[in-house]
């Protein structure tokens, strides 16, 4: 019998065998509180470890209480979700949290979209009853990501993305009892650690104990230095997300708005990351097919699959954990290193103006982002290619401090020449993205034919790990699409015992793509939020006029004045990276 | 070693270990058996209650007889040492004096075996050596 | 062989080691190689024999003597009196604490009358390390019964109809869970042995590790059999060396005799043991933590369903039980359920082995059946309470226990009763408290010990534990509130009630149970600011009692703080601010000057 009736708060409902207590409630809409509980559907997550027992209900007949989020409902179960006896141990268990947490709330990173404090609010704690010792830990700052444990409230959700999704392994929980703490092994700094700063930790965390590390206090002073240019790069995921900052639906797309805004806050030119993302399908695209031509012509020395290479979290992950692969993924950087490579070369030459008097300054759904800027080798002469990388959620603050108006901002265009995009490097933001957007260029320029169809639809979805067979006339490209690290381990796993049949790969490290990044406005376990962003972005796709990256009239012209053709000396120098094995 | 490969072959490494362990079973259940106690002291041993004692402990384990065989200290009959008491289960305690090998073998094999009495008892007005 | 005309057994046990037992057995090889005995006297290294008080104890065959106290030095007067003039030590020989009569055979000390000895079988009585002698008494024996002529399902109904339940503390039925593993399909299943003892003050189960390792090897490979698991793994806190290594050796031992591996005994079952390792964390001895510590994650429960029986070690149905339910298990086999049942009590049945310590006379390891009675335990075995006091209270079932008062000092010992009585059985730790003992100083050292030993997962027991104990130690220095008495019984049966696992979920017993029997000793310590048994430092005060002081300026010269004031020949004063409350004044002044208040 796969059916069972129980009674939550003394009304019937029939579940399936196997559903828990908490979702039993909520499909006939009681919600029963959580804290520690997250679950994104679609994208296999789900943290729960029961552990902060705020979602302890009454079962009839149960010696105690039992936690809603991990106890299977039975046949016969009669649950009360509000009587007193739950009720009084939610609120001591809440009291108790509290009693061990900082409450300088007021001038928290996370006030105002901090989970405890809606929880305290929720359960209407005026009062702390316990009072005594408070928990103390030093703070981590690393150069994406600050650790104030003080805050944390061990609800492991960190620990999960980064064990069970990301299988990166830096934290878990440490010590014992009281002193219990989610940290990196002996407690060492994170930048000492094989972090590869996705920042998943950041984005699920509930309260403010990981927070990214704030870069809008610099911006803010480069803009109001008057010796220097300051550009403006945004990320295709941020048009998706910003906007609910600013109470709007999740999935509108704001990319008006947004370039309005940033206008507003004073950048000199408003460029699009997009315009860095066709240069990198236009080498990365090319990279391929060089590849895939020698493999086909028989050369042995070749490595296939290719693999992307414009997630700054997943070049990390390999550097560390598969550095004896490092030849296999595609040597072109990351669209936003291309665009500031370009820009403080081709951009700054065509302003007149040195390197060091511009100021490039990049929006991302990311804080791996601000890692990959601060990485040696882009920066010339000690003059970093951007110079800061600041998250969605981070602009939206600078956006909310500046007091501007957000949702009644006019719809403006980026500038030119480095705003000019394509819908291929729109779908950058979201899994599958980058390989449609290679495919289309690839294809063409492969076959010399024209697309039949622009939307790969073999390539869109939510599963963690994709495959497909594209057909360039007659010659059969396998593609492989993950997305979590965790399922790129398996992809790379397969690759180093010689099982792999894929031609190219792409892989990101945020569930979703970047659209799920660790810089986005958080979802507070809200899966459809990201579905909403995914939609958004094919939505902008579509609605754009040109949408393979080598038909960008101005990528077209960049390679006529400044770089001659994809993989050039001068691409090369500009546009291309090596990687090193920081396992050793 | 060769491995135990039957339930058969585990028994019959028992029977051959029992014999270890039979003077510690035996101690603990000293009143539902036979218990000697050869007079150890000086006297004792200068007349060959040693072996006296080893003939005991070998012979009563070769004929399968459940005794317990202690030494103790001078009963007191240092002119008919070696002394020996034996003790039948449920029975007072007799003690015999001038026990050399032969005598010892009378005694197992008629006093103890068959329950007759046998030359040499010394009698006794206490109850056991102990008391 | 050759045949001993004497034996003579020592305690091997990790107490009587440390106190040299080792040494003992040296000295008595090397003298006996001296005095020409060693073709006729033979030295045997045992297991403990429970009687920790006495160690080391060494016991002499055939005649059974038990000598106590024995140190090195002692030997060779045991070997020229007793081995080669057949006289005792007399001054070695256990007296009766009552009587002052020298008891020479442990047989007639009360210590040892009233105990049943089913899972300590063999301990103090066969040498650990010698296979041959846990063969001689039966080993393996109902291994080979199992494998050669019954099936699994009989094996279980056998466990099944002797009552046995676990005696790690959960008391859960031990054949149930067998057939609950057995019936679980699975492709590879485990037997895993918890030697995870944690408790403050038990010994239970590293003694029986100690004294028997074979009895628990014999026992998972049966479970193996009846459940379909082919490997075993005994989980142990590498702070129990010697347990380790004779596990080891009998593990090896076992192994050559084709007792584990493949085709044991030519039946086709094949199974083996592995060791591994805990590093001593108590919540560890819950199953779940248990299985996530030898997996190499980190200890700490996850929430059941689903049990290990479904998914245990690795995500396969694993069977666990303690050290002291597998010890039980030949037995039951080798003597029948019918036999097993005679013993005991209605609902519990068998023995139950605990660890005697506190304010006992006779500190040690005891194996009684179920339903004897807590006095006969303290009283008869346990020789009662140490210096003629009197008796408090006893703390079964360690820091998740409670407290039992003299209320039901003749409550039959079960599952069920110490239930009732608001305890439980726990593993069978058992600390006796007398008159000096300060019931909330008490509540406190359990409740550290949880605070520590939490593994910080859920957050009543993290934080909640926490905060106990803070007001208990407001409370012990006389700065507790009324409020603070009712938010201990608040705040722990909220703990009771939303913590995770049963560490959590019985952390505050010691709080609530001595709050229950022990409530006007809170209150005394609130509102009178004084601790009734003299214990919480921060609430004595030392003064001078003005005429009997003699000015001997004894306690002057001897207060470590210079707390102390006063000319020869005149009376002393003590300055309460800059008193340590060390005592030492009360202990060296010749005339009762100090008043303890």
């Amino acid at each position: 019998m796969d059916i069972i009736n129980v009674t939550v708060d003394n009304k019937p409902v029939v579940v399936r065998k196997g559903t828990t207590i908490l979702e039993a409630a909520k499909s006939i809409g009681i919600k029963i509180p959580t804290l520690c509980h997250m679950k994104l559907d679609d994208l296999s997550i789900e943290n729960k470890p029961g552990g902060c027992r705020i979602c302890v209900v009454e079962v009839k007949g149960r010696r105690n209480l039992a936690p809603a989020c991990c106890t299977e409902a039975t046949d016969g179960m009669e649950i009360s979700t509000h009587s007193i006896r739950a009720i009084n141990a939610r609120r001591t268990v809440m009291e108790l949290i509290l009693s061990d947490h900082p409450s300088d709330c007021l001038v928290c990173a996370k006030s105002g979209n901090c989970e405890l404090q809606d929880m305290a609010h929720q359960l209407g704690i005026r009062e702390i009853h316990y009072k005594g010792e408070q928990s103390t830990y030093r703070e981590d700052t690393s150069p994406a990501i600050i650790r104030e444990l003080n805050k944390c409230i061990l609800c492991r959700r960190c620990e999960m993305m980064c064990n069970e999704v990301q299988t990166v392994g830096v934290l878990s929980a440490i010590n014992r009892g009281f002193e219990s703490v989610v940290s990196p092994a002996f407690e060492m700094n994170l930048d000492h650690s094989v972090c590869t700063y996705c920042g998943q930790c950041v984005a699920v965390c509930p309260t403010g104990a990981l927070t990214e590390v704030d870069h809008t206090g610099a911006v803010v002073r480069a803009l109001a230095d008057p010796t220097k240019t300051v550009i403006v790069q945004t990320a295709p995921a941020v048009r998706a997300a910003l906007g609910e900052e600013f109470e709007m639906e999740p999935g509108t797309l704001v990319t008006g708005k947004l370039v309005a805004a940033l206008r507003r806050l004073g950048f000199d030119y408003v460029f699009d990351t997009d315009f860095g993302a066709d240069l990198t399908i236009m080498e990365e695209g090319t990279e391929l097919l060089n590849r895939l031509t020698r493999h086909i012509q028989g050369d042995p020395t070749v490595k296939l699959p290719i693999l992307t290479s414009c997630c700054p979290a997943w070049v990390k992950f390999f550097e560390h954990q598969f550095p004896d692969m490092k030849d296999i993924p595609s040597t072109a950087r990351s669209p936003q290193q291309m665009f500031g490579s370009i820009a403080k070369s081709y951009f700054a030459e065509k302003l007149g103006i040195k390197r060091e008097d511009l100021v490039v300054v990049s929006i991302m759904p990311c804080v791996a982002k601000k890692y990959e800027c601060g990485r040696d080798e882009f920066a010339v002469d000690g003059n970093p290619d951007v110079d800061f990388a600041i998250t969605t959620r981070e602009l939206a603050a600078l956006i909310k401090v500046s007091n501007i108006q957000f949702r009644l901002l006019p719809n403006e265009d980026f500038d030119n020449p480095l705003g000019e995009s394509t819908g291929a490097a729109v779908i950058f933001g979201t899994t599958g993205g980058v390989i449609e957007a290679a495919v289309r260029t690839a294809y063409e320029l492969h076959t010399g034919k024209d697309l039949p169809r622009i939307d790969f639809t073999e390539l869109r979805g939510m599963e963690g790990l994709r495959s497909a067979v594209i057909d360039f006339n007659g010659l059969p490209i396998h593609i492989g699409i993950a997305h979590g690290l965790g399922n790129a381990r398996k992809l790379l796993e397969e690759i180093r015992s010689g099982k792999s049949h894929f031609h190219a790969i792409e892989i990101m490290s945020c569930p979703g793509g970047c659209i799920g990044g660790g810089g986005q406005p958080y979802h507070h376990g809200n899966a459809e939020v990201l579905k909403k962003r995914q939609m958004a972005i094919y939505r902008e796709d579509a609605n754009k006029a040109i949408r393979k990256s080598h038909e960008n009239p101005y990528i077209q012209k960049l390679y006529e004045e400044y770089l001659g053709h994809p993989m050039s000396e001068k691409a090369h120098h500009l546009l291309h990276t090596v990687y090193f094995d920081r396992k050793h | 070693m060769n491995k135990i490969t039957s339930l058969a072959d585990l028994k019959k490494m028992k029977d051959q270990v029992q014999n270890r362990l039979k003077m510690r079973e035996n101690s603990d259940a000293v009143e539902t058996l036979v218990q000697i106690k050869v007079g150890m002291a000086t006297c004792g041993i200068a007349s060959g209650a040693k072996d006296t004692m080893n003939f005991f402990v070998e012979e009563t384990s070769h004929q399968a007889i459940d005794a317990v065989v202690t030494q103790t200290g001078c009963m007191g009959f240092c002119y008919a040492e070696p002394t020996v008491e034996v003790t039948l289960p449920g029975k007072e305690p007799v003690v015999f004096g001038h026990v050399d090998k032969a005598k010892a073998r009378e005694i197992i094999d008629r006093y103890i075996i068959k329950g007759e009495l046998v030359d040499g008892m010394i009698p006794m007005n206490f109850k056991t050596i102990h008391d | 062989m050759s045949e001993y005309n004497m034996q003579i057994l020592i305690c091997g046990g990790t107490g009587c080691k440390a106190s040299e037992s080792e040494e003992i057995r040296n000295a008595f090889t090397e003298l006996l190689n001296e005095y020409g005995l060693e073709e006729e006297v033979q030295v045997v290294m045992t297991g403990c024999f429970g009687f920790c008080e006495k160690g080391p104890i060494v016991k002499m065959m055939p005649d059974n003597t038990f000598y106590v106290h024995v140190t090195p030095a002692d030997t060779e007067e045991i070997i020229k009196e007793h081995i080669v003039k057949g006289r005792q030590v007399e001054r070695l020989l256990y007296r009766d604490p009552v009587t002052k009569t020298v008891i020479h055979d442990s047989k007639h000390m009360d210590f040892y009358k009233k105990q049943i000895r089913i899972a300590l079988r063999n301990c103090g009585f066969i040498d650990p390390e010698s296979i041959d002698e846990y063969i001689a008494r039966d080993g393996y024996q109902a291994l080979g019964t199992c494998l050669t002529e019954r099936t699994p399902e009989q094996v279980i109904d056998e466990i099944k109809r002797s009552g046995l339940r676990g005696r790690g503390g959960g008391g859960f039925p031990t054949g149930l869970k067998w057939e609950i593993t057995a019936k679980v399909p699975g492709d590879q299943k485990y037997v895993v042995c918890n030697a995870d003892e944690g408790d403050p003050g038990a010994f239970m189960d590293r003694s029986i590790l100690e004294g028997d390792p074979h009895s628990v090897i014999e026992a998972m490979a049966i479970n193996g059999y009846c459940t379909g698991a082919t490997k075993g793994l005994v989980y142990i806190r590498a702070e129990y060396p010697l347990a380790i290594a004779r596990l080891k050796i009998a593990l090896r031992q076992a192994r050559e005799y084709g007792l584990l591996g493949t085709d044991i005994l030519g039946s086709g079952f094949d199974f083996d043991i592995e060791i591994r390792y805990g590093a001593g964390a108590f919540v560890c001895g819950e199953e779940t933590a248990l299985i996530h510590s030898m997996e190499g994650c980190r200890g700490e429960p996850t929430f059941k369903p689903p049990f290990p029986s479904e998914s245990g070690f690795l995500g396969k149905p694993t069977n666990v039980n303690n050290v002291e339910t597998y010890a039980n298990i030949p037995v039951i086999i080798n003597k029948g359920a019918d036999w097993f049942c005679t013993i005991g009590s209605e609902k519990s049945k068998g023995t139950k082995v605990f660890a005697l310590a506190g304010k006992i006379n006779n500190v040690g390891l005891i194996e009684v059946p179920m339903g004897t009675t807590l006095r006969e335990v303290i009283y008869d075995i346990g020789g009662g309470i140490r210096g003629g006091k009197k008796f408090k209270a006893v703390q079964t079932g360690g820091p998740s226990g409670g407290l039992l008062t003299t209320e039901f000092l003749d409550t039959p010992i079960d599952y069920d009763n110490l239930t009732a009585a608001g305890s439980m059985m726990g593993s069978g730790g058992m600390i006796v408290m007398d008159e000096d003992d300060c019931m909330v100083a008490i509540a406190k050292f359990y409740l550290g010990f949880t605070v520590e030993e939490s593994c910080g997962k859920c957050a009543p027991c993290r934080i909640g534990n926490k905060r106990l104990y803070e007001i208990l130690e407001r409370i012990t220095e006389g700065k507790g509130t009324m409020e603070d008495i009712d938010r201990l019984q608040l705040l722990g049966n909220v703990i009771k009630d939303a913590s995770l696992c049963g560490l959590g979920q019985t952390s505050p017993n010691p709080v609530l149970s001595s709050l229950k029997h022990f409530r006007n000793e809170y209150l005394a310590h609130v509102r009178d600011q004084s601790c009734p048994a003299g214990q919480c430092k921060a609430l004595v005060k030392y003064t001078v009692i003005e005429d009997k002081c003699t000015g001997c300026t004894l306690c002057f010269r001897n207060c470590p703080v210079g707390a102390i004031t006063g000319e020869k020949r005149e009376v002393h004063f003590i300055d309460q601010s800059l008193c340590i409350k060390c005592g030492v004044c009360f202990d060296k002044c010749k005339f009762g000057a100090i008043l303890v208040s």
